[in-house]
């Protein structure tokens, strides 16, 4: 029997907003325990929260582009639970108005695009941390607690570990270019929880679904997916039935296993949060957020391929994300040379980044020093291979190409007498390759070449060099 | 309103509250009488009534995005029954 795979993701969204959702206590990461809060935050009793005008900005601007209805009316509610993560024993959200709804994003896999429904998107405060370092206890630090999120629902459209990544990357790319979130995975800017169920091939009806919860990298989402759909399939072919539950998943040892503890039916309890008066948003201000929508990765990929002349492949990498577009963007006003510029980007660049364990959002380069560098080797100044060397003496010193030249020598050989010189010397040193080109063997002049480019330590323009080497070669066969 | 048992236990658990059998007795007589009292508000004929979103007639008060001091550490962690290392400390809660 074959079993086709539904999904279903809630991915959480940390805006970029300066302060909390509703306090002005500042959102920055990775500050000492308890010092980024206030009695809003710390869930007082007797205090007044107050929206943050730029979550409504930020969710209207994701809202658009990911397609959705933008809300005229729209309000808060309180979602109740006890955890020790949530001083208030509630968590502010939104139930049955959220601010967006009804969007679609289009994903394609292995050539096959697909529209994937966007259900609904909500604003709501994001919980503190718990820390199990303690002998005897739990330590919480409410620091996150307040972090303004949007939680966008998709419908069960996805039927592969594949169409969830690229969906969830492509989502990540968007709220990257809206400028709406960092999306830095590694601080937990962007985590994912996946509905999966299985149903024969054919049938309509959704089977029982489980739950994964936070899963807070694309490989962990893969991960998870692939192994909750093996283990239900497993699960069906003896017969037994899939229990609705919320697993937990561990990405060290790679499953996934059922959270007991939860397994009593969730009850929220939702009901208007009276401390927040409703949001209201007018065509005139949704208008306004849609004129000042930065271009999207679709549009940019496309005017890559129409203004740039750029293969499909080049326009895809380079927009993947708003960082690496930018750079090259930058680069390109200034080096009129857009297929070099991609193939500097998409070849040389990444390994020097690996090495450092950086990410272009950390490129100890500018664009205007990429774009200087590049000038050189069409300027012949340099050939490609001492590019390659200035490239990664200017990502460990930061220094301008022009002077890594100078200092290291590296500008070609421009005379032409003296690389004659050279030639004619290794020429008449190596009669043996002579005779080979004579007999028809092409691959001589390869090694010449290579003898000519060490005794100039690589300065020696390989055309130059090369058109060299055949007339005096062809002089010795006279 | 006749409440069963297992609604007043349900609705206790949820509120983490504990009770002896015998309070268990007590809530079904007393929480029905509350659900009655609210229930006769049902008499009313509210089909063509817009459903109350909130009390006040006011909507979009907003903040501007632009961060203020904060407590320090000690101060946020004063009333706290129980601290550790910067933190709140609460009894153990299962991973
Ligand atoms: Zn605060």
């Amino acid at each position: 029997m074959e079993y086709e795979m539904v999904i279903g993701m809630e991915i959480h969204v940390e805006l970029g907003t300066r302060t909390k959702i509703f306090c002005s206590c500042p959102t920055k990461f990775g500050q000492e325990e308890n010092t980024h809060t206030c009695p809003v935050c710390l869930g007082m009793p007797g205090v007044l929260p107050v929206l943050n005008e730029k979550v409504v900005e930020y969710a209207t601007r994701a809202g658009l582009a990911l397609n959705c209805e933008i809300a005229h009316f729209s309000k808060m509610d309180r979602k109740n639970y006890f955890y020790p993560d949530l001083p208030k024993a509630y968590q502010t959200s939104q139930f049955d108005l959220p601010i967006c709804t009804g969007g679609v994003v289009e994903i394609e896999v292995d050539g096959v695009k697909k529209d994937i429904g966007i259900t609904r998107i909500h604003i709501e405060e994001d919980a503190g941390k718990l820390l199990h370092e303690s002998a005897d206890g739990t330590l919480v630090d409410v620091n996150r607690c307040g972090v303004p999120l949007v939680e966008i629902v998709t419908e069960p459209d996805l039927r592969s570990a594949e169409e969830a990544r690229t969906f969830a990357e492509k989502v990540r790319n968007i709220m990257e270019y809206t400028g709406v979130s960092d999306c830095k995975m590694q601080e937990g800017s962007m985590r994912f929880d996946v509905n999966i169920s299985m149903r024969e091939k054919g049938v309509t009806v959704l089977g029982t679904r489980t739950e994964m919860k936070n899963l807070n990298s694309f490989r962990a989402l893969i991960r998870a997916v692939q192994y909750e759909s093996k283990r239900q399939i497993i699960e069906l072919k003896k017969g037994h039935k899939i229990v609705q539950e919320t697993r937990k998943w561990d990405d060290t040892k790679g499953v996934s296993a059922s959270l007991r503890s939860k397994e009593e039916a969730q009850d929220y309890r939702y009901f208007p949060e009276p401390d927040l008066v409703p949001i209201v948003i007018e065509k005139e201000y949704i208008e306004k957020i849609k004129r000042e929508l930065p271009e999207l990765p679709e549009a940019k990929k496309q005017r890559y391929i129409d203004e740039y002349k750029l293969p499909e492949y080049d326009a895809g990498v380079l927009t993947a994300t708003g960082v690496t577009a930018r750079f090259f963007e930058e680069a390109v006003v200034l080096y009129d040379e857009p297929k070099q510029i991609s193939n500097w980007i998409m070849v040389e660049i990444p390994p020097l980044l690996k090495e450092k364990e950086i990410t272009m959002e950390n490129i100890p380069i500018a664009p205007v020093q990429l774009a200087e560098l590049l000038k050189l080797v069409k300027e012949n100044v340099i050939n490609g291979t001492s590019g390659k060397e200035v490239l990664k003496e200017m990502f460990n010193t930061g220094k301008n190409p022009g002077e890594i030249v100078k200092e290291k020598g590296l500008a070609q050989m421009s005379d032409t007498a003296e690389l004659e010189a050279i030639i004619e010397k290794i020429v008449a040193d190596n009669p043996k390759s002579v005779e080979d080109i004579g007999t028809g063997n092409e691959k001589a002049y390869g090694f010449l070449t290579g003898k000519v480019m060490k005794e100039t330590k690589g300065k020696a323009n390989p055309q130059v060099a090369n058109k060299i080497i055949r007339e005096v070669v062809a002089k010795h066969l006279g | 309103m006749s409440l069963t048992r297992e609604d007043v236990t349900y609705v206790a658990n949820l509120a983490r509250l504990e009770f002896t059998p015998d309070e268990v007795t007590a809530l079904i007589d007393k929480m029905g009488a509350v659900l009655d009292y609210a229930e006769t508000l049902s008499e009313l004929d509210t089909s063509t009534v817009k459903a109350t979103e909130h009390v006040l007639a006011v909507q979009n008060v907003f903040r501007e995005d632009v961060p203020k001091p904060c407590l320090s550490n000690e101060q946020a962690l004063a009333n706290a029954p129980e601290s550790e290392a910067g933190c709140f400390k609460v009894p153990r809660v299962m991973e």
